[in-house]
């Protein structure tokens, strides 16, 4: 029987947090499903053909007739107060269609400021003003020609120069905020019971998203309505963060993002560039376009946080039996902390654990979620000292990790785990490197200088998604089922899994199904964040091709004369009794009329933790002459429950081992403590992996389908595999060489420094 | 009318993708902004605009550059390519399709300037190593990490003839 809308509670995990809300739910949650001929199939994307061929349409690409550009004056200075604004030049240049600064621009709140251009500039890169003209080139012309009278404040840009106490005081309360704490258990004391501690520090640096297509938005307003087409991870957080700051009702906004070039985090929402676009946009009725540049996506677009953290580690009777874990976030002028406790609280059956994490402000840009934020900071840390303290226990680090990892509750809320296969990944993974052959003190490598070892790290993260998302499939006459939802594709491949679920679930091909999302005119879908796109928006795709299924079988039982229950569809037919019709012949039949199936994200069962576990094995050598690291080979094992496209899930882990590899190995914001300036803020000196920088890798599924967590069993995949690479590399190195680096990247001079301690 | 000397603009007659192209720019538009703006050619992207990262790679005269610092001035009279005109007929370019086959990408917006280095080493290398490919790649960024795959795509379309016609 249908039920009627109702009202429920809902609680999901979203990056580490449990968020309560109010969803409406309809009609009734499908079983779980049995595969049929698309799921869990590799399949090429629906897409591919406009992705290969340059027709595929980004923001960047976006040429409306009439465009005009916008550009933005950015502070040289790391804190300065702005006294006075002299525009005239730039206004009167050819070409200059406006300027906007402090000075004339109406009271905007945004991102909990009260004004887009605020009296005091806080880090290099800030926002001071933005001109709009006929070409990029006038604009940024103009630019230069923009008079700005600063008084420069003292500043601080380091992350333990802030927390020190000379510092310069950026808030009345000072640079160091609370940021979270937990306890279970009494660390303290199980730590002086402890028969073996450990007790160490470790810092991971800046790292810069660097997504190749840079933040930007194109606006155009007809009179009534705001288009905007934005790079983004969240169509619906664009709409909501504009219409907010602009005071615009939710159909005077449209936002679409067809394809879109990374994210990887910084971009849930928008910034101010969009704000610009828009206003200039509605005050001279022409589209304009704000576009970043390199340099101002490394300045003012986000960034993982640099860490300080010091854990301590007490085992006992070959147990881990106390944990104590305090960190330092460099937010710079963020309002909130990537808390990289987050695996120190929930990864482990550990009975005693106290962790404590703080934010920290400075005159740098704002952090931005970034693939895992906090999780990947945190679980080097956590992972490294794990490992200390295995050797100092004169253990074997997986059989340590072993005997805390079989529990099926999750320590933190004592809920049970929907599904946790974390002890297989140990298996397979330990197969898959030759775990068996490593040696306590690591082998001989390819040459007499250099040194060859086996590292691990385990994962832990969410990926649960839940409600709310919205579907709707309906058949065009020719046979082809039309998917729309809300949510987008930051390039994980959530249009191709769509159609494939659709198919499935229908009995199609996928080249008879179209998806359409990135789009505010369908139905609310997620942002693409925390891992839970598909988990939120497929189990609702399914409920939507199955009802349009329901009543396609309804109409063929008419109009074939056969009980619909004796119908079936199989690639694109319907069959009964032997005999095959096309879908094409009965839909052709009906003229205009339209079946539509509709589909909504059931709440998650309650007082259930929905997890995705994994673990990373690294095969490094080390050069003990110059430092240098080479990974030979990673092997990756992940519990995400039911695998949609074992190809596109491939791709997902290897993107996240060498985003991974870059916070492991080479990627570090370097910035300039006495101008507050970054001096790598471009592709040249900032250092993300190239072709030359992977390794063999190899991916394993547990791949069983979690089966109370939805009614596919899928969970998320995006962040998973970016958050146990690093530890894994730092371990392999210590195993390698007795040298234990705690500061990521874990660049050669980090390294000889390190084996230096083990020389002396 | 059109002056034929800088520093003001000048007037270019270049082949873009086999059709011959005129243009009237200034001395110091990039070959990228040429394709992108003046020729709406967006398939190749801006993504550093300072030569550091491959994405505007196009050919000229058959050889992978970058376009972002080729003057487009100094394309006068050569043939350029891009990914645009690599697509014949409506049919795909082997090493196009070994992309899709092999899910050589991910967001996508390295994958005009991956594919294009590509096509420029089948000119020459009509079999390539797996370290041939990795060379040819090695000045195009992958943010997304899709270098596995797309390396194994290189090799696969080098296996297919139609490559090397």
């Amino acid at each position: 029987m249908p039920q009627g809308p109702r009202v429920l509670k809902s609680k999901d995990e979203f990056e580490g947090e449990i968020y309560e809300s109010t969803v409406i739910v309809e009609g009734r949650d499908l079983p779980t499903s049995q595969p049929g001929d698309e799921i869990g199939k590799a399949r090429p994307r629906i897409d591919g053909r406009k992705r290969v061929s340059g027709t595929a349409l980004y923001t960047q690409d976006v040429q409306l007739a009439g465009m005009l550009h916008c550009a933005i004056l950015r502070s040289p200075y790391a804190r300065a107060r702005v006294r006075a604004i002299d525009a005239s030049k730039a206004e009167v240049l050819p070409g200059v269609h406006g300027v906007l600064h402090r000075f004339n621009t109406p009271e905007i709140e945004f991102r909990n400021e009260k004004e887009l251009f605020r009296e005091e500039v806080r880090f290099v890169g800030d926002d001071v003003a933005a001109v709009v003209a006929d070409s990029e080139g006038q604009a940024r012309h103009a630019l230069s020609l923009i008079a700005v009278d600063y008084e420069v404040l003292p500043h601080v840009v380091d992350l333990e120069e802030a927390i020190s106490d000379g510092a310069p005081k950026l808030t009345p309360d000072g640079n160091i905020f609370d940021a979270g704490s937990y306890k279970r258990g009494d660390a303290r004391k199980a730590m002086r019971d402890a028969a073996v501690k450990v007790e160490a520090t470790y810092r991971t640096s800046t790292q810069m998203h660097n997504a190749l297509e840079t933040h930007g938005a194109v606006a155009s307003w007809d009179g009534e309505r705001l288009t905007i087409w934005e790079s983004t991870q969240g169509v619906f957080e664009v709409r909501n963060m504009v219409r907010n700051a602009l005071k615009l009702e939710p159909t005077q906004v449209h936002v679409i993002c067809d394809f879109m070039g990374g994210g990887f985090g910084a971009k849930l929402g928008t910034y101010k560039y969009s704000l610009y676009a828009s206003l200039f946009s509605m005050r001279i009725g022409r589209p304009v376009r704000c576009i970043l540049t390199r340099r101002e996506e490394n300045l003012a677009a986000g960034n993982r946080s640099a860490t300080l953290q010091t854990l301590k580690l007490g085992g006992k009777d070959g147990r881990i039996v106390a944990l104590e874990h305090e960190s330092w976030s460099n937010s710079g002028q963020g309002r909130w902390a990537a808390n990289p406790t987050g695996p120190t609280n929930t990864l482990y059956d550990i009975a005693n654990v106290t962790s404590t994490a703080h934010r920290v402000m400075t005159n740098a840009g704002a952090l931005s979620a970034f693939r895992a934020p906090g999780y990947v900071e945190g679980t080097f840390a956590l992972e490294s000292a794990i490992d200390e303290l295995a050797v100092a226990m004169k253990v074997d680090p997986l059989t340590l990790r072993r005997r805390h990892a079989r529990s099926a509750t999750d320590p933190r809320t004592g809920n049970r785990y929907s599904l946790k296969r974390l002890l297989d990944c140990y298996t397979i993974g330990a197969k898959e490197i030759g775990w068996s052959s490593r040696k306590a003190e690591g082998t001989r490598g390819s040459s007499a200088h250099r040194r060859r070892g086996l590292g691990m790290s385990s994962q832990i993260w969410g990926g649960g998604g839940g409600p709310p998302a919205y579907a709707t499939v309906h058949f065009e006459t020719d046979g082809t089922a039309v998917v729309r939802v809300g949510v987008q594709d930051i390039g994980t491949g959530t249009r191709t899994a769509c159609a494939q679920l659709a198919a499935d679930e229908i009995g199609l091909t996928m080249e008879r199904v179209v998806v359409r999302l990135g789009d505010t005119d369908a139905q609310y879908g997620p942002g693409s964040g925390g891992s839970v796109t598909l988990a939120s928006i497929g189990p609702a795709v399914r409920i939507a091709a199955n009802e349009a299924k329901g009543k396609l079988l309804a109409v063929a039982g008419g109009v074939l004369e056969v009980r619909a229950d004796e119908l079936r569809i199989e690639r694109g037919s319907v069959v009964s009794k032997g005999a095959r019709t096309p879908l094409k012949e009965i839909l052709s039949k009906l003229s205009n009329s339209t079946i539509v199936g509709t589909g909504i994200r059931h709440p998650n069962p309650t007082n259930i933790a929905i997890k995705t576990f994994g673990a990373h094995f690294a095969q490094v050598e080390v050069d003990v002459r110059t430092g240098e690291v080479f990974v030979e080979k990673i092997v990756a094992v992940h519990d995400i429950g039911r695998v949609v496209n074992p190809l596109m899930a491939e791709s997902q882990v290897y993107g996240g081992i060498v985003q991974a590899l870059g916070f492991a190995l080479s990627e570090e914001r370097v910035v300039d403590r006495a101008l507050g300036r970054v001096m790598n803020a471009n592709l040249e000196w900032y250092k993300i992996p190239t072709v030359m920088d992977v390794p063999e890798i190899v991916v394993r599924f547990a791949d069983v389908p979690d089966r109370k967590a939805n009614n596919l069993g899928v969970k998320g995949l995006g962040e998973p595999p970016i958050i146990p690479t690093a530890a894994a590399v730092a371990n392999a190195i210590a195993n390698a060489t007795g040298a234990r680096v705690r500061h990521a990247p874990m660049t050669k001079a980090r390294v000889l420094e390190a084996l230096a301690m083990v020389e002396a | 009318m059109a002056s034929t000397r800088g520093p003001n603009a000048v007037d270019l007659s270049l082949t873009v993708n086999g059709r011959i192209a005129a243009a009237h720019v200034p001395p110091h538009r990039s070959l990228l902004d040429l394709l992108r703006d003046s020729l709406g050619l967006t398939g190749t992207k801006k993504v550093c605009n300072e030569g550091d990262c491959g994405a505007c790679t196009v050919l000229v005269d058959g050889r992978a550059v970058y376009s972002c610092i080729t003057l487009a001035i100094a394309c006068e009279g050569r043939a350029v390519e891009t990914i645009e005109g690599i697509t014949s007929e409506g049919k795909l370019h082997p090493v196009q399709e070994a992309f899709i086959a092999h899910d050589a990408y991910q967001c996508g917006f390295c994958t005009p300037g991956q594919i294009m280095s590509i096509v420029g080493l089948l000119r020459t290398n009509g079999r390539p190593s797996e370290d041939d490919v990795k060379r040819a790649v090695a000045g195009n960024l992958c943010r997304c990490g899709a270098y596995t795959n797309i390396v194994k795509a290189g090799v696969s379309a080098g296996r297919s003839k139609k490559a090397r016609d």
